[in-house]
């Protein structure tokens, strides 16, 4: 299955599915508990943040590139309190894969790419509609700042 | 029941002051051979951060949902639950949960649509027991060992679950919208290209009044007194509790907090939970909407 993911994710997908039940459960809490900090010109400045309203608990995203075009690397900063860890292992998820990746790369990730990472059984195809509303936020905010 | 009430005179002025539990009493009681005590959140990890000692996890999504029938688990279904979570027919089930227990309620209510005999809400959830500095851990020990032989028990949805074809022949009743303001008038704030997992249609259902659930919660995550319920529910709204009432939210979790205060804290005779709510009502081809602040009307039909 991994083999048609993009190689940001194959690896993470794998890790998952190495799992089952609980422990895939706390491979996601491992994630969220490293969710890395906002950077402080975020942390001060929580009007740059987008909400995602997808997602079941409050969660805030932003993202920066360097350079412009599809070459651009896209940068990307989540903000979720730890009374939301499903979220924040969301979070982290995606920035492990694609933080610091190019914009043409991210922008080329299928939508579908949440549903593949064997979360599904484990916290619900419902809660996983957060995980596809930050991606195609970070989508469109990347489109609108590399000038696709 | 096999685990004795909570004595607690805070929670005596209550209609049903058995449905609730103090985390004092729970402290005191953890470890009964009698007790499970379950945990059921939103978010479901955060039992994994750590919970209750000895407390199981019940997950709305995964464990009380059947996706293929839309709708809960049935007797088999339940029952199998029961068995690995290690409770019995006489086990004292303590719930509570995040968000001022929320999908607590919604576990409790489900527990009762299979007459669970003794299932009782912690006051004040998961947040009440962290702020007091009670022990919280990731450890199994003291996890209910598996049973076996919970009965199949065919669920009874008619006295405390409203289909559509109940609130439609209902308008005009003690219907209550425990949503956001915003989602109750219909306002939508969703962007172009923003995914929305929402309904087509905003609104209400005609003549639903209009009181979010949260409403009903003290800062604490515990319930308000009796006094101060009494005048929402039956001073602003006008409800007696010998009329029938349905409560609906979105998806019905957050009317299952507020089912929970009408027929056991405030002792309606008669609360259903329409747990199709919007996600079918503002959905549904031919059933009518308002839009507004207003309750609306009954249309002619």
């Amino acid at each position: 299955m991994s083999d048609v993911l993009p190689e940001a994710f194959a690896e993470i997908a794998d890790d998952f599915h190495a799992l089952t039940g609980r422990d895939r459960l706390q491979l996601l809490l491992e994630f969220a508990n490293g969710l890395p900090e906002l950077p402080e010109r975020y942390a001060e400045h929580p009007e740059l943040l987008e909400p995602v309203p997808e997602c079941q608990s409050p969660i805030f995203l932003a993202t920066e590139v360097e350079g412009s075009g599809r070459d651009a690397i896209a940068r990307l900063f989540f903000s979720a309190p730890p009374e939301a860890p499903t979220t924040r292992g969301f979070a982290a998820i995606l920035a492990e894969a694609l933080d610091g990746r190019t914009v043409g790369e991210v922008i080329d990730t299928p939508e579908t790419v949440t549903g593949e990472l064997g979360l599904a059984e484990v916290v619900s195809l419902l809660r996983l509609n957060g995980m596809a509303g930050m991606l195609a936020r970070i989508k469109r905010q990347l489109r609108e700042k590399a000038g696709l | 029941m096999t685990v004795p009430v909570d004595p607690s005179p805070a929670l005596q002025e209550y209609a049903h002051p058995e449905k609730l539990v103090t985390t004092q009493w729970l402290a005191d009681t953890l470890g009964s051979d009698e007790l499970v005590v379950v945990e059921s959140d939103e978010d479901v990890l955060l039992y994994e951060t750590g919970h209750i000692p000895g407390a199981v996890k019940i997950d709305w999504h995964l464990d009380l949902n059947d996706p293929v029938t839309r709708d809960y688990v049935d007797g088999a279904g339940f029952a199998k639950l029961m068995d690995a979570s290690g409770i019995t027919r006489e086990t004292t089930v303590v719930i509570y949960g995040d968000k001022s227990n929320w999908w607590a309620a919604y576990a409790l209510w489900v527990f009762e649509l299979f007459g669970h005999p003794d299932v009782r809400l912690l006051d004040g959830g998961r947040a009440a027991w962290q702020a007091e500095g009670r022990e919280m851990t990731t450890s199994d020990d003291g996890r209910p060992a598996a049973t076996s032989g919970y009965p199949h028990i065919e669920r009874e949805d008619a006295p405390i679950r409203a289909y559509r074809e109940d609130v439609l022949n209902f308008l005009g009743g003690q219907l209550v919208d425990v949503r956001s303001p915003q989602e109750f008038s219909g306002e939508r704030t969703h962007m172009p290209d923003y995914p929305q997992e929402g309904t087509v249609r905003g609104g209400h259902i005609p003549t639903a009044l209009s009181v979010p659930w949260g409403r009903a919660a003290a800062e604490d995550g515990r319930f308000k007194s009796r006094e101060d319920l009494e005048a929402i529910y039956q001073g602003e709204l006008g409800f007696e509790t010998s009329a029938p009432v349905i409560a609906y939210c979105r998806i019905g979790e957050r009317s299952s907090h507020t089912w929970f205060v009408l027929k056991y804290l405030l002792g309606f005779d008669s609360v259903r939970n329409y747990d199709g709510s919007w996600t079918e009502w503002g959905n549904a081809v031919r059933l009518p909407i308002a839009v507004g602040t207003e309750p609306g009307e009954v249309a002619a039909r």
